[in-house]
């Protein structure tokens, strides 16, 4: 075996599907002088990889998730090791059916062949299930079995070939040192290797490598029992490896996968088991491998019973013969970790990735090392998304224990979680408990959603119930009242969960201008709406600057974006100290008040002027209430006359106080984010980062291009007039959806996330391969339509053309209301400018 | 025929065995648990025996509480019933551990019959003191025979074979008798879905036995130092062949 080098361009650490995928997409890239290095023996070092039950369902409804699945699929189809087997997904429940008919809808979306199946049909395609005790199933003809371990070794050899790789098995790493910040060096037991890059790619060991750093990858090793039961006559008879479709047992959080002769049956449904990254044990001290534990069969015993029912005829009589408490990797929301860590330069995480997004997800980081973004938008996956409380194990273990029995769970779009609330209330919360708010959580805040002391409003303002369930869930009429009625009179908002930066310093202009697309020299006081790209051009936030002083500025950014934010500006931050950059979030509390009666309530607490002519739309600038000193930006996000007020977290509660008992007499109503974040902000189309925004699009696209573009240098800019110049491929849309009714006769409400369909019932897909899904769903209760937004080919987008939603399977008719940004609502901002 | 079948928790072996730092036990936090093999043999013995001889299988453990896993094990690949002798989970010196038996076994057979057969493993996996079974026999006044890796029921004899390097020593033991077997005298099956599912449910019969402890103490556990394999490249084609020679001229074969 030959010395390790003492120096490289990239050090990869772990052979496991990851390392393997990041090393040959960085060779195809172009990188050279790679080292990978593994503790471990190859073909199989022993973690995760080896043991993985390698198959492939390519449907889910995240799109990010579905992405990155159909290019590892792709990527493993032009490898050889990929063998497609069919899966099928089985209901035993009608909520599970009506999951399966919204596979259906995401199986649109995503371009993958799928149907419905009776129970006798997919007894036709497994013979040896139970058909009476399913009520159906989703199956998925493309769905395939890999050879893991094999795809890997192409890999490595895919990149020795261009001589860009040395590979160093049984190599542990000892330490990884930093200095100024970045990663300078992998210290391991054969030597020490000086790299430019390093990428952790350790699975569930990745927190434990990190650390060496001082950087985190939240995550925790977890268990996933799997039994092997055979031999089994019918399957022996197939003599292949796999000949009956893959069957998923969703109720009961199970599979059943044929392995040659005998029957893998794993199951999801087992209480949570966690191990520390540091009590895995090593490869010696490992009967199997170190991430194959011993079985603890109590845990698995209930699941026993579910396979018998599913399939008795074959598992019977057939002996367990191999059974494991595999280790896998769980994130707090079961999403991958990719992407440099927010401590250390240079290092990057590859963790939390399974063999079903393993290739794809390599892709995704080798693009992105090597252009600064990559070409599938990494929000949901990208390690900078946490607060630091979510990235400490308390968090990591308590949310992983809640979303383990979910991985074959029904979970709702709006869904919240149990675990881990209350991790930051605002300082309001007394006076919003009070008022019977229910609570969402924003990042790591909790904002009120709705009101329940606004329930007499539902009846004033005759608001609809939701009839089915599920469009119900997370969901109150209650939202629609709270918006008509701040329509008609004043609303207010507690939006402490804003995140604020506070940049100062001489060279805070020169900075700020650098990093966003719009002109934020401009007078002190002055408020610009703006978006961030990335260096393709492509969105990488939309916040708000304001202007407080010469070299004094404020950002203003939302809940869910807050942490990627925050890393995204401290990352270009400028070498020369000549730049402070620091959260404010904590030291201030927003309060939004919007609505016509707006300058009433607050002239009657403050002398200052709030005229048009003393306060125009868009500006900034200090203002007191009796004493108490709040700064008052003139913006809205709902369309209406009124100020987002930042005051200090000491005075918070005052304050709300004062325009509360001001506001009473208008008829002053608390709005929550049902209001501030989907109907007011859909009737205006206003644009949501993470959902219409993303960085597969444009500010072209997005319809939020000014006309000029500043004279000033700024990240993204030249990809930014070059797609001015060639114009949108895509245009944001709003949509009215014109009939509700489902075949059932049951008036249904997408949720967002749906395929827009075509007159035929086929998914639309642009030019650029982006597919129109709806970004955003909810009612637009002045315009009395329920809305969506979504892209649609420039070429489609069309105002008054007619198209499809799919939602649970059945398609409704759409029409286009607005192509590009025209707010349907008070097209000409009368309103808010009044 | 009825058949009764001793065996003992022990940690799984397989992998390096980790030491407590006082070196007083074995560190099973990533060990899971399971008899020895030729325990394992043992039980697929008993089960085979009844289920040619007719009659029933019983499966005994001396261990703390936890032992009633290895129990059900039993039970769920065939074993009839289950009955542990329960300690607080020290470690039993082999004296003692053939008291606590041999009291649990008069009181089974007070109460049921005699057992024809009593099948123990060659050794524990653990401590492997080849004594238990030696012992227990001799205190039951009942032949027995170790290192057996081929049992057959001749009318009111059994015949049991032992392994030797030349071949078989053949022994023919009256009924009741003692046998200790060897891995290798069969192929244990594993438990099925409802095997397993049987065991959980299967009542564990408890028989208290507070044995005096015998005269061997252990003073600590030491790991034997780790066996290195290296792997030496002898060289590539032809060049390699007279490495190779010199390798084999070294293991005596020429």
């Amino acid at each position: 075996m030959s010395d390790l080098p003492s120096k490289a361009n990239v050090v990869v650490i772990g052979a496991g599907i990851v390392g393997n995928a990041v090393v040959g997409h960085l060779a195809d890239l172009g990188w050279t002088d790679i080292v990978q290095i593994d503790k471990g023996p190859l073909p199989n070092p022993g973690g995760s990889t080896g043991h993985a039950s390698n198959f492939i369902f390519p449907v889910d409804h995240n799109k990010e998730m579905a992405a990155l699945t159909l290019d590892s699929q792709r990527q493993y189809e032009e490898m050889g090791v990929n063998t497609p087997c069919g899966g099928i997904e089985v209901a035993r429940t009608p909520e599970r059916m009506e999951e399966l008919r919204r596979r259906m809808s995401s199986a649109t979306a995503w371009g993958v062949e799928a149907e419905l199946l009776t129970p006798e049909q997919v007894k036709e395609k497994v013979p040896f299930i139970d058909d009476t005790v399913i009520l159906g199933g989703f199956y998925t003809p493309s769905v395939s079995v890999v050879d893991s371990l094999r795809a890997g070794t192409i890999f490595r050899e895919r990149a020795q070939a261009k001589n860009a790789l040395s590979v160093f098995p049984n190599t542990e790493v000892t330490d990884i040192e930093v200095e100024h910040g970045a990663v300078n060096a992998v210290v391991t037991d054969r030597g020490r290797i000086e790299a430019e890059y390093v990428v952790v790619a350790c699975g569930c060991w990745s927190p434990r490598i990190a650390a060496m750093a001082g950087a985190t990858i939240p995550l925790t090793p977890a268990v996933h029992q799997m039994i092997d039961v055979g031999p089994i006559d019918v399957l022996v008879e197939t003599n292949n490896e796999i000949a009956y479709p893959i069957v998923r047992d969703m109720d009961t959080f199970m599979y059943e996968r044929q392995s040659a002769g005998s029957m893998e049956v794993g199951s999801y449904a087992h209480r949570p088991i966690f191990h520390h990254p540091d009590d895995i044990p090593s490869i010696e001290e490992s009967k199997l491998s170190p991430t194959e534990l011993p079985f603890t069969a109590d845990d698995f015993d209930p699941q026993l019973e579910d396979a018998l029912e599913l399939m008795p005829e074959i598992l019977s009589s057939a002996e367990i013969k191999y059974a494991i408490n595999g280790l896998l990797s769980l994130t707090p929301d079961a999403m991958p970790l990719v992407g440099e860590t927010v401590e250390v330069r240079n290092l990057w995480s590859a963790a939390a990735i399974w063999i079903k997004e393993g290739p794809g997800t390599g892709r995704l980081i080798a693009e992105w090392m090597t252009y600064g973004a990559p070409s599938i938008d990494p929000h949901h996956s990208d390690i900078a998304r946490f607060y630091d409380v979510n990235r400490t194990e308390e968090h990591v273990l308590a949310r992983c224990a809640e979303h383990f029995n979910k991985t074959y769970g029904i979970v709702h779009p709006r869904e919240q979680w149990e675990s881990r609330r209350d991790l930051v209330v605002s300082p309001l919360r007394g006076r919003t408990d009070a008022l019977g708010a229910v609570y969402f959580q924003a990042g790591v805040t909790e904002r009120p959603q709705w009101y329940e002391s606004n329930k007499a409003l539902v009846d004033e303002y005759d608001v609809a119930e939701r009839p089915h369930e599920w469009d119900a869930r997370w969901w109150s009429p209650i939202s629609t009242a709270e918006h008509l009625a701040l329509r008609d009179r004043v609303g207010i908002v507690d939006l402490s969960a804003f995140v604020t930066f506070d940049v100062t310093g001489p060279g805070a202009l020169d900075y700020v201008q650098r990093m966003v697309v719009n002109q934020v020299d401009k007078p002190i006081g002055s408020a610009i709406y703006t978006p961030v790209l990335n260096d393709h051009g492509g969105f990488r936030s939309d916040l708000t600057v304001k202007r407080l002083g010469e070299d004094h500025f404020r950002i203003v950014t939302g809940a869910f974006d807050g942490p990627r934010d925050e890393y995204w500006f401290r990352r270009h931050l400028p070498d020369d100290e000549s730049v402070t950059f620091t959260d404010t979030s904590r030291s201030m509390v927003t309060i939004g008040v919007w609505g016509p009666h707006t300058r009433s309530v607050l002239s009657s607490i403050t002398d200052d002027d709030l005229s048009n002519d003393g306060f125009p739309y868009g500006t900034t600038s200090e203002v007191d209430f009796g004493g108490i000193t709040a700064r008052l930006l003139r913006i809205s996000y709902v369309g209406e006359l009124g100020w987002e007020i930042y005051v200090g977290v000491d005075d918070a509660v005052a304050l709300w106080d004062m325009i509360w008992e001001a506001g009473r007499p208008h008829g002053m109503v608390p709005v929550g984010g049902g209001v501030y974040g989907t109907t007011g902000r859909l009737e205006k189309g206003y644009r949501l980062m993470g959902a219409e925004l993303e960085s597969e699009y444009t500010p072209v696209e997005a319809g939020l291009a000014r006309p000029r573009v500043k004279s000033a240098d700024f990240i993204g800019k030249e990809a930014y007039l070059t797609a001015r110049d060639v114009g949108p491929v895509a245009t944001l849309c709003t949509f009215t959806v014109d009939d509700h009714m489902s075949v059932a006769g049951i008036p249904r409400y997408m949720t967002g996330g749906e395929p827009i369909v075509d007159s035929e019932g086929n998914r639309i897909v642009d030019a650029r391969g982006r597919i129109s899904i709806v970004t955003t769903a909810g009612m637009g209760p002045s315009v009395g339509k329920y809305l969506l937004m979504g892209y649609l080919p420039t070429e489609l987008a069309v105002e008054g053309a007619s198209f499809g939603v799919k939602y649970m399977n059945e398609v409704y008719p759409i029409t286009v209301a607005v192509a590009g940004s025209t707010p349907l609502f008070d097209p000409d901002d009368a309103r808010m400018k009044a | 025929m009825r058949v009764l079948v001793c065996v003992k928790r022990v940690p799984a072996p397989g992998a390096r065995i980790v030491l407590t730092a006082d070196a007083q036990e074995i560190d099973t936090k990533n060990l899971g648990f399971a008899t020895s093999p030729h325990e394992e043999c043992a039980v697929e013995a008993a089960v085979q025996l009844v289920a040619d001889h007719g009659g029933s299988s019983t499966v005994v453990t001396m261990g703390p509480h936890e032992s009633e896993e290895q129990l059900r094990y039993a039970v769920s690949v065939g074993v009839d019933a289950a009955v542990l002798v329960p300690t607080d989970g020290s470690d039993l010196d082999p004296q003692a551990t053939a008291r606590g038996l041999v009291s649990a076994i008069t009181t089974l057979e007070d109460r049921d019959g005699r057992f024809d057969v009593i099948l123990f493993g060659n050794e524990s996996a653990d401590s492997g003191g080849y004594q238990v079974g030696v012992r227990v026999a001799r205190s039951l006044e009942r032949p027995i025979v170790s290192g057996i890796k081929d049992i057959e029921v001749v009318g009111d004899q059994i015949v049991a074979k032992r392994a030797i390097p030349s071949g078989f020593e053949v022994y023919r033991l009256d009924l009741p008798a003692v046998l200790a077997v060897r891995e290798g005298l069969n192929l244990p099956r594993y438990p099925t879905l409802p095997g397993r599912l049987k065991s959980r449910k299967a009542e564990v019969d408890s028989i208290e036995a507070n044995p005096d402890a015998g005269g061997q103490r252990m003073v600590r556990f030491e790991s034997p130092p780790e066996q290195e394999s290296r792997t030496v490249l002898l060289g590539e084609g032809v060049a390699a062949v007279p490495a190779i020679v010199e390798v084999l001229e070294g293991l005596g074969i020429r």
